[in-house]
Parts: C-alpha cells; sequence; structure tokens
C-alpha cells in the first residue's frame, strides 16, 4: 500500500463484547471510500475473524490487550491491522488450513479462510510468547461519478 | 440477538435475528438444542430473515444443528438466508451439508 492517506488505531480490551465494536468501527472509518454494501460487509466479516481470532487465542486465562489499525491508502485502499501481544500462533500454516480449530465449539475453523476470501491480501505474522498480527487489505472500487 | 420458535407436527421452525457472531454463538446453540430437545422434530427449519451480520460462529451454529438433527434421524435447512450470511455460509461449503430454501 501507498502512503496513508488517514488513518486511527483502537485498542481495546479481549473482552467478546468488543467484537461487534470492532466492525462496526472498520465499517465507519471504511465509509470514506464509499464502499459498496458488499464490499463494507466482507470488511466487517473480515474483521469480525480477525477480531474473535485475538479475544479466543491470544489471551485464554486472562484479558489482554488488542489494537486495531485502520488506514486509507492512495490507491483506494484499506488496511487493517489487527495485533495482539498474547500466546502467539506456534504453527501460521496449519492454522491457516480450513476447517483447523483449536477453540471450542463455538468455532468452526473457518476464521482465517474468510478472511483470505474476502479481503485482497491476508498476511499472519506470529511469534510463540510475543504475539500475532493480521493484516489485512481491501482495494475498493471507485465508483462511476464519484470522484 | 433473539430466537423466535413455532413447532407443529414435529417440525421446529426457529427464527433467529440480530447480530450472530462468537459474543453470542453460545446462547444462540444453547436456545437451539433446548428447543429441539423439547420437540424431538423430524425437521428444523432456520429462518435468516432478521439475521443482520454473521461470521464464522454463524457457521458452528449451522454446523451443530446439522448434527443434533442428524442423531435425531431428521433433516435440518436454512431459508430467508440474506447475503452476507450466505457469502460467508458459501465460503465454507456449508450449502453441500443443509438445504437452503
Amino acid at each position: 500500500m501507498k502512503k496513508a492517506e488517514n488513518y486511527t488505531t483502537l485498542t481495546f480490551p479481549s473482552r467478546s463484547s468488543n467484537e461487534g465494536f470492532a466492525r462496526a468501527a472498520a465499517a465507519c472509518f471504511a465509509a470514506q471510500l464509499d464502499p459498496t454494501l458488499d464490499e463494507l460487509n466482507d470488511v466487517k466479516t473480515a474483521v469480525s475473524e480477525a477480531v474473535t481470532n485475538a479475544i479466543v487465542h491470544a489471551y485464554p486465562d486472562c484479558l489482554g490487550k488488542i489494537s486495531m489499525r485502520l488506514s486509507l491508502g492512495e490507491d483506494h485502499s484499506l488496511e487493517i491491522v489487527v495485533r495482539d501481544w498474547g500466546v502467539g500462533i506456534p504453527d501460521v500454516a496449519q492454522a491457516r488450513q480450513p476447517l483447523y480449530t483449536t477453540g471450542s465449539e463455538e468455532r468452526s475453523g473457518m476464521g482465517f479462510t474468510i478472511m483470505e476470501s474476502f479481503m485482497d491480501l491476508l498476511r499472519v505474522r506470529s511469534q510463540p510468547g510475543k504475539g500475532t498480527t493480521v493484516t489485512m487489505r481491501k482495494r475498493i472500487s471507485r465508483r462511476a461519478g464519484v470522484q | 440477538m433473539a430466537i423466535t420458535c413455532s413447532e407443529s407436527e414435529r417440525c421446529l421452525k426457529a427464527a433467529i435475528s440480530g447480530e450472530l457472531d462468537h459474543h453470542h454463538a453460545r446462547q444462540v446453540m444453547e436456545e437451539l438444542d433446548r428447543q429441539i430437545d423439547a420437540a424431538l422434530p423430524r425437521r428444523l427449519i432456520l429462518d435468516l430473515e432478521g439475521l443482520a451480520f454473521t461470521d464464522s460462529s454463524g457457521i458452528a451454529v449451522l454446523i451443530r444443528a446439522f448434527r443434533r438433527m442428524g442423531q435425531l434421524g431428521g433433516e435440518v435447512s436454512v431459508c430467508n438466508v440474506p447475503e452476507q450470511a450466505r457469502k460467508v455460509f458459501c465460503a465454507a461449503g456449508v450449502q453441500k451439508l443443509i438445504r437452503f430454501e
């Protein structure tokens, strides 16, 4: 992504009630790009997955800090970086496999698959004991008649 | 998040409305379990018309309902699936297990 034209960072504790907050906040920020409803829903869904992963897996026994950085690029794209300082993922390639989950039965193991298919780019960096950073990017189409 | 159920002739219809994410998934699963245990239906129809949002937590809810109905020898289907939910479910191939009406 080229230079960020606008950005914000939110920090919140790993409470599940923040899942709804995070996706609503991301949708509000993304609205500056005048996305279609489908694009907006894709962003909300991907954010919900990334933030839920951090809430469920990063801090299994305590509340911890999660940050979400949202930025708009000059190329009409949205970048979302969800970061935690939790337990980390020992094997990222395995975690990204469809249906792979270490969570309880409310989890389907489809989180990364959905992030991958709803966004243009998904990058996951993790270090056991240090935390995980999930970077997602989506280019928002320019609509006719809109600058 | 709300579930409204009605039952007739061993067909249980459950309307799920609101935003279904991990925060609400357990509550929805427990309520569906309770309703299925009480009605022992042959058929479960999940009406998703009022579902404003779902993520992969919704997939887990559908898979669980599919398994429970399988144990009872019954079938499950979903109806009035909003576009956002359809996209999430289809990314996981749920439509191969559960009929979309």
